[in-house]
């Protein structure tokens, strides 16, 4: 895309109803590049986060540490599960793309579903890990984990969020193949977050406290 | 919808009557030219710029009086005239305001001023997230001064609140709450500010202006939207674990279960080193254009400035320990951190020998500006150099903590940032409000502030290498501490007077203006594009896109070089400026959103500090705002204006990306 409908003539602009206002110096999209940009402000939040969890993962204070209750084969499916809402994102990007409305919206809404699987998988995790005695006031490092595994559930729930809102959209009719690319934007961000998660379960998950 | 806000938008010229009732709106539509509530609703950068400007200077006023109460107490051993408790808030908060809430918004007023006009942009990318910026930043310093009257005073943990002194052990009030919270906001509008600035930067620049043409301000301005784009998200964290820490008994900084408390001083410090070039990098950057245009010679090693600018980008995440050299870090660490902090006064110097040989042979106009600019250059290199001595551990081991410290900080915060935005002030003034500050006066608020600045500050080396302590509340006789610090603290009414002056020139040059000729488009025979249009600038900035052909477009357009190699004029300025009388200009809508969604934000503050039913009203505002925003065309529909359908259907998008301010 060339920069050209920005060039001087002024007149010529205002009558002409066929040039590009979308015209971007890099080519981009103003706001696809700002969710880039915004996402590797995001990666710094995480990384301070992570950087926090693994400071004070042994800090246990004398009492139980997270890693001490860590239910794996659970915590690997329902990363699965998250993982696998990536896949319908892109389907769903696919589908709008290709104007199917319908499919988009199925795929958005599997999307939001996997989605809400995941972070109900937390919920009950959270509530399981206060049942054995890590309540996210009992050390630095239960207050680490759960600040992190937190923040990012808020994340993925506000990535549902905005899938729901792209439903309701598409319902009313208003999400359609030429604004395809708000779809893929919101896809920037859920990948993001989904590879986010792949970090945070090798390395808080996975990886073991000694 | 909302998000997209594609550039240029169109509103019809001189369309009235043009109130369009929104489905989901509490306002209707905001138009142009309804006096000062265009100012609530406008999308206009200049306008938030001058927004930006003026509420920043407010708080400098606020800091100042901060300042002298410091200077007050610290005038003769003993003093009383705040006590130990009141001192310590005091000093906390005259940090917390000069950084959070003067000079970074007065770098965001240039910012936002400038960056569209310099690259030839008619906006930003994002005018209502531009206006949100603002709004949050308000509501951030707002809330953050409320602590006084409501949170049983100001913070008193120094600005960078180390843990322990952060607990609620130490520091019972909510000034420390107020404090974590507040910061938060305004990372918050730090952070939006910084991603609408870097997309201008990129994606809005007019045809020819590859990055290497970019003047050299907007070049300093984006590295510095860089550093802030990395380095909130790590002062997020650490005022988050604060947060939770004091309101939801966390155990991040409780030493007694297990925790570090240099965490907190790790999280601080990345985020507060890059933060000082965050402070000083505009400045360099005003210096960089007025430089040049004073000495009447384009800037030398226009490359070398623009790298040496990315060089101290990269470098300054790599320092931060050098403030941690006394808390047992261990002697690797200590090394590494002397040896990268010594590398960066490299970049640093290129900068100040490179606006030393612009000015080689030059033929110099001392105005104002260029006195300011000057002085900025001087009292840098002082503080700098003061810097070097800090990368001697050993050394920096003795000055720990004293006011040799204060000093330095000093001389590159006040010396480098604020006389250079000072500088740039005088410089753009005429442009902004189409008359100039007063030269009488502006000399005289010079050369005080001048003179009151090293008066000030100077001294405190002394004090620091004598070994007074940084922070304590009074001193005792005896300690040779008398003399020098009544000598600061005449230094610091001197200060007060020249900013005095600087009001006083505002208001006496504002009614003067009448009766003076007017500046027109370019009164220093400048070098880049905002000289180009009129003063002050008319709404919609530029006539036409200008084309670029190569760095100093504007001065290319006036000069070019005869046969014999001497430079002539070509073009008079007004024959070469455009006229600012161009009608029918696309140009975005206003909208109240933007500060509907900055109320929230406080409330969400209140809330968890005094009452999470609070928090909720407030998340509720600011989520059906959010809401409310993106349900809002870009453009008003009823504004009037045949282009609209195709951009209508297209705006339908999804409503939501900025549900996440965060």
């Amino acid at each position: 895309m060339s920069a050209e409908p920005l060039v001087a003539d002024h007149a010529h602009e205002v009558s002409d109803h066929g040039h590009d206002p979308h015209a971007t110096t890099t080519g981009l999209s103003h706001i696809k590049l700002a969710m880039w940009v915004f996402l590797g402000s995001e990666c710094l939040l995480f990384g301070g986060l992570i950087s926090t969890y693994l400071l004070y993962k042994t800090r246990g204070n004398g009492r139980t540490l997270p890693t001490d209750v860590f239910d794996i084969p659970f915590t690997s499916v329902s990363s699965f599960v998250l993982l696998m809402s990536s896949l319908t994102m892109v389907l769903a990007l696919s589908a709008v793309s290709r104007g199917e409305a319908e499919a988009g919206r199925t795929w958005l809404l599997a999307t939001a579903l996997l989605g809400g699987v995941f972070v109900g998988g937390q919920v009950y995790e959270f509530t399981a890990f206060v049942r054995e005695g890590v309540a996210f006031t009992t050390n630095p490092a239960s207050s680490a984990f759960f600040t992190l595994t937190g923040f990012h559930g808020v994340h993925v729930s506000l990535g549902i969020v905005m899938l729901m809102s792209l439903f309701v959209a598409s319902v009313k009719g208003k999400l359609t193949q030429r604004n395809a690319e708000t779809v893929e934007i919101v896809g920037l961000y859920w990948h993001f977050v989904d590879i986010v998660w792949i970090f945070i379960f090798t390395v808080i998950y996975l990886i073991p406290a000694d | 919808m909302a998000i997209t806000e594609k550039t240029p938008l169109e509103l019809g010229p001189g369309d009235t009557a043009r109130y369009a009732e929104r489905p989901l709106g509490v306002f209707t539509r905001p138009q142009e030219g309804r006096g000062w509530r265009d100012w609530l609703s406008t999308v206009d950068h200049k306008r938030i710029g001058i927004l930006y400007g003026a509420s920043a200077m407010f708080f400098f006023l606020v800091g100042g009086v901060e300042a002298l109460l410091i200077r007050l107490q610290l005038a003769a051993p003993e003093g009383s005239v705040l006590g130990a408790d009141v001192y310590n808030q005091v000093y906390t908060m005259h940090g917390v305001t000069m950084v959070f809430l003067f000079i970074m918004p007065l770098a965001a007023a240039f910012a936002n001023y400038f960056i569209p006009l310099q690259i030839g942009a008619r906006d930003v990318a994002f005018p209502r997230l531009n206006a949100l910026s603002y709004w949050i930043w308000l509501s951030g310093a707002i809330f953050l001064n409320t602590s006084w009257i409501v949170g049983g005073g100001g913070a008193d943990c120094g600005w960078f609140c180390y843990s322990t002194n952060s607990g609620v052990a130490f520091s019972p009030s909510h000034g420390v709450d107020f404090y974590a919270i507040g910061l938060q906001i305004l990372g918050i509008a730090s952070l939006v500010s910084s991603v609408n600035l870097i997309v201008t930067c990129l994606n809005m620049r007019a045809p020819g202006m590859t990055l290497m043409r970019m003047p050299v301000l907007t070049w300093m301005l984006l590295i510095t939207q860089f550093l802030l784009l990395f380095a909130l998200p790590v002062i997020t964290v650490a005022l988050f674990l604060l947060m939770f820490d004091r309101l939801f008994d966390a155990q991040f900084f409780n030493p007694d279960a297990g925790a570090d408390p240099l965490l907190w001083q790790h999280l601080f410090w990345i985020f507060g080193h890059p933060e000082v070039y965050i402070i000083i990098l505009p400045a360099f950057g005003v210096v960089s254009e007025i430089i040049p245009t004073f000495s009447r010679k384009p800037l030398f090693g226009y490359e070398f400035m623009v790298f040496s600018g990315i060089a101290i980008g990269f470098m300054g995440w790599g320092v931060w320990a050098h403030h941690m050299f006394v808390s047992g870090i261990g002697p690797i660490s200590v090394a590494a951190f002397s040896l990268s902090t010594m590398f960066i006064a490299v970049p640093t110097g290129v900068k100040v020998l490179n606006w030393l040989a612009t000015m080689w042979g030059g033929k110099l106009r001392f105005t104002v500006a260029m006195k300011f600019a000057v002085a900025t250059v001087a009292m840098f290199t002082i503080g700098g150099l003061s810097g070097v001595t800090h990368s001697v551990a050993p050394a920096d081991t003795q000055q720990t903590d004293t006011y040799y410290i204060v000093a330095h900080f000093h001389y590159v915060i006040f010396g480098g940032g604020v006389l250079g935005l000072f500088a740039g002030l005088y410089f753009w003034w005429p442009k902004v409000w189409g008359h100039f500050l007063n030269e009488r006066l502006g000399n005289w608020n010079f050369w005080i502030m001048l003179v009151g600045f090293n008066l000030t500050f100077g001294p405190m080396h002394i004090l620091g290498l004598q070994g007074m302590s940084r922070r304590i509340d009074t001193y005792a006789r005896g300690y040779g501490f008398e003399f020098w610090n009544m000598a600061a603290t005449v230094g610091s009414l001197l200060i007060a007077v020249s900013v005095l002056i600087f009001m006083w020139n505002v208001v006496k040059s504002k009614r003067d203006a009448p009766h003076l000729p007017p500046p027109g488009p370019d009164p220093w025979d400048a070098r880049s594009l905002e000289w180009s249009i009129p003063s002050p600038v008319p709404t919609h900035n530029f006539d036409t896109v200008p084309q670029v052909h190569g760095r100093d477009e504007w001065w290319h357009t006036k000069y070019a070089e005869n046969d014999e190699g001497q430079v002539v004029r070509v073009a008079t300025t007004e024959e070469a400026a455009q006229t600012g009388e161009a009608t029918g200009v696309h140009l975005p809508s206003p909208s109240f959103w933007p500060l509907a969604v900055a109320v929230g934000l406080p409330l969400i503050g209140y809330g968890l500090i005094f009452n999470l039913w609070l928090a909720l009203v407030g998340a509720l505002l600011t989520i059906a705002s959010l809401y409310s925003w993106a349900m809002e065309p870009v453009d008003d529909p009823d504004a009037a204006h045949d282009h609209h359908e195709e951009h209508h259907e297209d705006d339908d998008a999804d409503p939501d990306e900025e549900s996440d301010p965060r």
